[in-house]
């Protein structure tokens, strides 16, 4: 039996993603980015000289400050920030610059579920703006887990809530998401995409786990492509900032 | 590989306690060659864990959990107030994880640790979302009183591992805990009922005598691994922690039900037969905390 979704949206279907970069003109980089009504905006400073006290200083250090969109910074705040943080280190090339830190400034604008997609979407495209060295950039979704055992992708607040469970998931966006598909029937077992984040919350059957990852690995390739082509249509003509 | 054989070249001539400061990383490498931790223990096993009920006894539930060195003092304190309109015969579960400096020479009394906060969340996150507490247990007099349980989870010695321990903590104390048996005076005020009382029972009737102990559904319980290369290292130490820095936290219930499964980024990344081992050894070691929390029990019931 199938859950209906409000504005008539399939159960694998995205709400439209729409990414801005180069929003802010004092920040290195800036960019924002928009998952149906969900807005996040992320500006990126650096890189500085010197790391904080506890960092490695052979690497580079990567700071996150998250700003809710009302109320004060409490435990969810931090908890996002390590999480972000943590994502981030994976995708950055942290030897190009060591011992720098790179500041990255999240603010919600507005939050109507899947909140940590949007934010890492509009994060990455931040770092691409201010030229930060990366590997490979992050393309993330939320699922939920209805009753029945449904997956349904990119769920809204109203959603979120009502749900039993649900899913965040960040994958890498490497080079072989935006092959041809024929190219790769052979090796799909080999380039099966790995998991940088996943966090859950609610209860859930570990196979009702796998089958939302899976849907989750279905969903890198048309999503990094839409990403990469918001974030190709304004890179004509842009000087750096950093100078 | 030019480091490799530097160390190589280095080892035989250095004692151990500076390679392992100089080379932490070789160093650990060298172990998982031979499917082996520093500390003696095969790549899934935990460290050694003990449970003790009633630690504090001025609270109402206590315990204190240790899992190798890594210590977790969890309390419960129980307060009567007034429930919300939108859930008038619930109670409310207030959680807390404190890192005092005493558990780690990195924090300082001036400045929190970052990861206290985080775990705080966490911890609350997977006690309510996990169903093991009914909040409608929590209720005296629906719409008007209901028991608000503060429940602080103190780490007194942080070795790796304190998702783990904190959690286990604090089941064990919920486990203890002991609802007072409380009455409703004529102001309309909840009094505890005390011994001496025993002739004025008749005005003054017991709101709950029969709940005394909380029901618990299934208990969560989790193991931390950490994944470095294709080794999955169960229960690490903070050494490990530090130095291998990919970790995924595994929470099933006793129904081995995932009540959460949370891998926040890291260096290294996790595929789907990695997760899946780790599910596993988690499975096996649900086991091993039923056991242990349930010998716990029984010996407190014995005194």
């Amino acid at each position: 039996m199938d859950i209906e979704r409000a504005g008539g949206r399939g159960a694998n279907q995205l709400r439209p993603i729409d990414c801005f970069r180069d929003v802010l003109s004092r920040a290195h980089g800036s960019a924002s980015c928009s998952q149906g009504e969900t807005r996040v905006l992320a500006a990126v400073f650096g890189p500085k000289a010197g790391t904080k006290k506890n960092e490695n200083p052979e690497k580079a250090c990567i700071e996150v400050i998250w700003k809710p969109k009302t109320g004060q910074i409490g435990k969810t705040e931090k908890e996002l920030e390590m999480i972000l943080k943590r994502t981030l280190q994976n995708i950055c090339l942290l030897s190009v610059h060591p011992n720098t830190t790179t500041s990255i400034i999240v603010q919600v604008v507005h939050d109507d579920g899947s909140l940590l997609p949007c934010a890492i979407h509009a994060t990455c495209a931040a770092l691409v703006d201010a030229g930060i060295p990366l590997k490979s950039l992050a393309v993330s979704l939320c699922c939920c887990l209805t009753e029945s055992g449904q997956i349904l992708l990119d769920p809204s607040k109203l959603e979120e809530q009502k749900m039993k469970a649900f899913v965040c998931l960040v994958f890498p966006s490497s080079v072989n998401s935006v092959l041809p598909e024929e190219s790769t029937p052979a090796t799909t077992k080999s380039t099966e995409q790995e998991i940088i984040t996943s966090l859950t919350h609610g209860v859930m059957t570990v196979d009702d786990y796998f089958h939302c990852v899976e849907q989750g690995r279905a969903a890198v390739a048309p999503l990094s492509n839409i990403l990469k082509k918001k974030m190709r249509s304004q890179s004509a003509g842009k000087s750096s900032k950093a100078a | 590989m030019a480091a490799a054989s530097g160390t190589n070249d280095l080892s035989s001539e250095m004692e151990l306690d500076a390679f392992r400061r100089l080379f932490p990383l070789s160093f650990h490498e060298r172990h998982l060659l031979e499917s082996i931790r520093p500390d003696g223990r095969p790549l899934g096993r935990a460290r050694d864990t003990s449970l003790s009920l009633g630690a504090v006894a001025s609270a109402n539930g206590s315990a204190l959990a240790k899992i190798g060195c890594t210590t977790m003092l969890a309390a419960i304190k129980l307060e009567v107030m007034t429930p919300t309109v939108e859930a008038p015969d619930e109670g409310c579960i207030a959680i807390d994880f404190h890192m005092p400096p005493i558990c780690s020479p990195l924090i300082r009394p001036g400045r929190p640790a970052e990861v206290a906060p985080v775990i705080s969340k966490q911890l609350s996150d997977t006690i309510l979302s996990s169903g093991t507490i009914d909040l409608k247990e929590l209720c005296l007099v629906s719409g008007k009183a209901a028991w608000m349980a503060y429940l602080d989870i103190y780490c007194l010695d942080a070795d790796g591992a304190l998702f783990d321990a904190a959690l286990l903590s604090a089941v064990a104390a919920f486990s203890h805990l002991q609802i007072p048996v409380v009455s409703l005076n004529d102001d309309g005020r909840i009094v505890l009922v005390s011994e001496e009382n025993g002739g004025s029972m008749k005005e003054k009737e017991p709101v709950n005598k029969e709940k005394i102990k909380l029901k618990m559904n299934s208990q969560p319980f989790s193991l931390t691994c950490i994944l470095h290369k294709n080794y999955i290292l169960a229960d690490p130490i903070s050494e490990e922690e530090s130095i291998m820095e990919t970790y995924l936290t595994v929470v099933l219930d006793t129904n081995y039900q995932l009540v959460s499964l949370n891998k926040p980024g890291g260096p290294g990344l996790a595929s789907t037969s990695s997760i899946q081992d780790c599910i596993a050894l988690a499975q096996k070691r649900v086991k091993e905390l039923q056991q242990i929390l349930s010998e716990a029990i029984s010996d407190m019931e014995v005194d």
